[in-house]
């Protein structure tokens, strides 16, 4: 026999904390159907019949944001065996807010009273005992980040699920509302016909509340007869129900916690969080501070240069290069062991696959970083305070002040940029950032930049060109998030009703499950996505039709059936979809598949314009360009002993040179293909701007949960990069 | 008065709060009822929101929310 155990409670409150002490690493995040918020689920360690399932966390059970439907929608058509109810006592009125009505759902319940240590520092004291006696259910002391009354909880537990077998009342139900109101909540109960039986109560609380989920739930006819009920009560009495349900059980709490809580101190006390607070939330060192964490936070994960250091790299992009660099060793020990399968196996296993693998490998300690030190902002407290200080800004776009750190982020990579959605509080605002974080001109979209800036503006000036594609990027991600508010999500006037949580020192405990748990699901979830679509494009940039009917085998030398670029599948439909971007300026096939291979990776788009426009990468060009350079500059550049030679010149050219924009002469036949300023401007924002690589796709999938509203994202990312770029070229030809 | 004009560290007990609907759930729902006492703690650097003291914890709160929640000081 297996129970299931709800455990709900409101955010900051330790939820995730005690889930992890309960569960361990029994756990698995899956998803709530339909809406982006995880669903955690895990097996008690020291029971496995108890199967204990994390819900969102939230303030209330009224139906005003996903978190706060889910967790009801759970409580009362789930019916779990028992919900635990975790409680701050730092905080305690606030909190029995939510106990109240998870109590008046009727389904079994248990409190667990947690940050004990706290409150006891403080000197105040909490007598569950009476607690208990007044709330009708078990209240039991804990401290869940080091395990103190667990053990009791889940005894009280197993004693509630053993007495509700047994239909076995202990206790009577305490009274919340006065005579008048129960009166009212009667009259609405015995008008309901269609409800079931033990939902009733609930469901008529929630119609003097004028909760309008639970009004659509009834029939036509019972909504008549309540909406009379309700009216003819206001006016009789001269009264607003609803303020008068929220007012009643702050009243009853306040008459529980009168006899349960003493405080050492009556009057508000400055405590430790609040000096802390009063530096942090400064009305003139709030932003020098807050501009210094994101510094930190956007440096620690993606500095080349970190703390202003030359050549000192930050511990993301150490990290990341010690994994590609493993990753590397491996592939290359493959290669010597499979060298003498078929050129197409071959490439199958080192391009396709284990250059998919690689893909995912190197983002996962961008990620890691990046998730602890979020976490370690979440768990401190900080993060609400982001919101706090960049809530005005950010409310003219559309957007909350969290959603900073994403877009932020996005300037470095948008794989963990996206991934950071998950720290927004509302459904809407994860979902715009998500599609908005792809339009950042993140670190692999440079080279292309780069590459453009350097060939075609060469006679103007390069910064301020440069720069303009980064402004360019804020304002077409600020325009987007407001058209989507208006038209897509049609978002109602939203509200900062927020707690500002007390400043913790966070566990490492806590912060490093936080990250492990996220490159595990990355890695899962979004790797194959990423592997799958690597693999496939493959297939497409190295086959054409003769691959399978034999004339490649005998036209190859080493008889490989595989194709040059210039002749596979993907130039084939490059030259299908090149008349497409005929209005963009840039309608040819060649500028087309560095569109489609961007989506690998961005900085492939120049790779590829060097693989197709190979006419103007010879060996005589490259030692001509090259001859320029000493034997130092060589070195530098990494020829071996400083000596040139053409086996290595065609990489570095490719990937230091271009990448850098390095020769204003290069690749002159790109422009029979792209041949003005217009043009190369057109595509330089179309590749910023439409859909983001297969990496960041990945994690979009994972955010946006379904399949249909990550196609609803890639599309608005395609027609806005279509449009942008359309205006820019067609505008801009006139000018150049 | 309205918890609008209130200043940072000022005291008051609320009485009423504006327009039925979401917002104004929300805000009971946080424990910003009548009789409630309040107390501005700072305005946000950029000059909203607010941050209240309310029921033993902080809250934020956008002026254009404090306008609806009337207070008597």
């Amino acid at each position: 026999m297996t129970y299931t155990i709800g455990l709900a409670g409101n955010p900051n409150s330790g939820k995730t904390t005690l889930f992890n002490e309960l569960t361990g690493s029994r756990q698995h995040v899956g998803n709530w159907p339909g809406v982006t918020v995880d669903k955690k689920e895990g097996i008690y360690r020291k029971n496995k019949e108890y199967k204990i399932l994390d819900l969102p966390g939230t303030y209330s059970l009224s139906p005003y944001s996903a978190e706060e439907i889910i967790a009801r929608d759970y409580i009362i058509k789930e019916k779990p065996d028992v919900v635990i109810n975790i409680v701050d006592g730092t905080s305690i009125e606030r909190n029995l807010y939510l106990t109240l009505q998870i109590m008046e759902t009727g389904i079994p319940l248990v409190v667990a009273v947690n940050m004990m240590d706290e409150v006891e520092a403080k000197g105040d004291v909490i007598d569950c005992k009476s607690l208990s006696e007044n709330l009708g259910v078990q209240v039991i002391p804990i401290v869940a980040k080091n395990r103190r009354g667990l053990d009791e909880l889940m005894e009280a537990v197993s004693q509630t699920i053993l007495l509700k077998k047994t239909e076995e009342k202990i206790t009577k139900k305490p009274v919340v509302f006065d005579k008048m109101l129960l009166g009212i909540i009667e009259e609405i109960k015995e008008s309901l016909n269609s409800a079931d039986e033990s939902k009733k109560y609930w469901t008529a609380v929630k119609l003097a509340e004028a909760d309008e989920v639970v009004l659509e739930s009834i029939t036509k006819e019972e909504q008549q007869k309540v909406k009379g009920i309700l009216e003819r009560a206001e006016k009789e009495k001269s009264l607003d129900i609803e303020a008068e349900i929220a007012d009643q059980r702050y009243r009853f709490i306040t008459s529980v916690t009168g006899k349960a809580v003493k405080k050492k101190s009556s009057v508000h006390v400055e405590t430790k969080s609040d000096k802390i607070d009063r530096i942090l939330t400064n009305r003139f060192l709030a932003l020098p501070i807050f501009a210094g964490i994101m510094y930190l936070l956007f440096a620690c994960t993606f500095s080349e240069n970190f703390l202003f250091v030359p050549g000192l790299q930050s511990p993301g992009v150490w990290l990341a290069g010690l994994a590609e660099a493993g990753w590397g060793a491996l592939t290359g020990l493959l290669e010597n062991v499979i060298a003498g399968a078929s050129p197409w196996l071959f490439s199958l296993v080192i391009d396709g696959i284990m250059g998919g693998i690689g893909a995912v490998i190197g983002f996962l300690p961008l990620i890691l970083v990046l998730f602890i030190l979020i976490s370690f902002l979440e768990d401190s407290g900080y993060m609400a305070r982001v919101a706090f200080v960049m809530d005005r800004l950010f409310r003219r776009f559309g957007l909350s002040g969290r959603s900073f750190i994403p877009l932020l982020m996005g300037f470095g990579c948008g794989v963990p940029a996206i991934a950071a959605t998950r720290t927004l509080e509302s459904e809407k605002d994860r979902k715009i950032t998500t599609i908005i974080t792809g339009f950042m001109p993140c670190g692999a979209k440079v080279p292309i930049f780069a590459m453009f800036v350097s060939v075609l503006f060469a006679d103007s000036n390069k910064t301020l060109v440069t720069f303009s594609i980064y402004m360019l990027s804020i304002a077409v991600a600020i325009t987007v998030s407001l058209l989507l508010n208006k038209f897509v999500y049609k978002s109602t006037a939203s509200n900062f009703v927020m707690e500002l949580p007390q400043y913790r020192i966070p566990t490492l405990k806590s912060v490093g499950i936080h990250g492990y748990e996220k490159i595990k699901d990355f890695a899962v979830k979004a790797g194959t996505i990423i592997l799958l679509s690597t693999i496939f494009l493959w297939l497409l940039s190295n086959f054409n039709l003769n691959s399978f009917n034999g004339k490649n085998a005998a036209a190859n030398e080493d008889n490989s059936i595989m194709s040059e670029m210039d002749e596979s599948f993907l130039a084939g439909f490059g030259n299908v979809a090149a008349p497409i971007f005929k209005p963009l300026g840039f309608g040819a096939w060649r500028p087309t598949v560095g569109i489609v291979t961007g989506w690998i990776a961005k900085e492939n788009v120049v790779v590829t314009f060097a693989q197709l426009y190979d006419d103007d990468i010879t060996e005589e060009y490259l030692q001509g360009f090259f001859s320029n350079y000493s034997e130092q500059e060589l070195t530098d550049l990494g020829f071996t002993d400083g000596i040139y030679n053409f086996e290595e010149a065609e990489g570095i050219y490719t990937e230091t040179i271009l990448f850098e924009g390095g020769d204003e002469h290069a690749l002159t036949t790109m422009q029979d293909d792209i041949a003005d300023k217009a043009a190369a401007y057109a595509y330089m924002v179309f590749n910023l701007l439409c859909m983001p690589c297969f990496a960041a796709v990945g994690a979009m999938k994972r955010e946006l949960k379904t399949w249909k509203m990550t196609g609803f994202a890639i599309g608005i990312q395609m027609g806005t990069a279509y449009i942008v770029a359309l205006l820019i070229y067609q505008i801009g030809r006139w000018f150049v | 008065m309205t918890l609008y004009d209130m200043k940072p560290g000022q005291e008051g007990t609320v009485r009423s709060i504006g327009e039925k609907g979401p917002t104004r759930k929300r805000i009971m729902d946080m424990g910003v009822t009548p009789g409630a006492r309040i107390k501005i703690v700072k305005v946000a650097p950029l000059g909203d929101p607010l941050e209240v003291n309310v029921r033993g914890y902080e809250l934020s709160l956008r002026k254009a929310e404090a306008k609806q929640i009337s207070v008597e000081c």
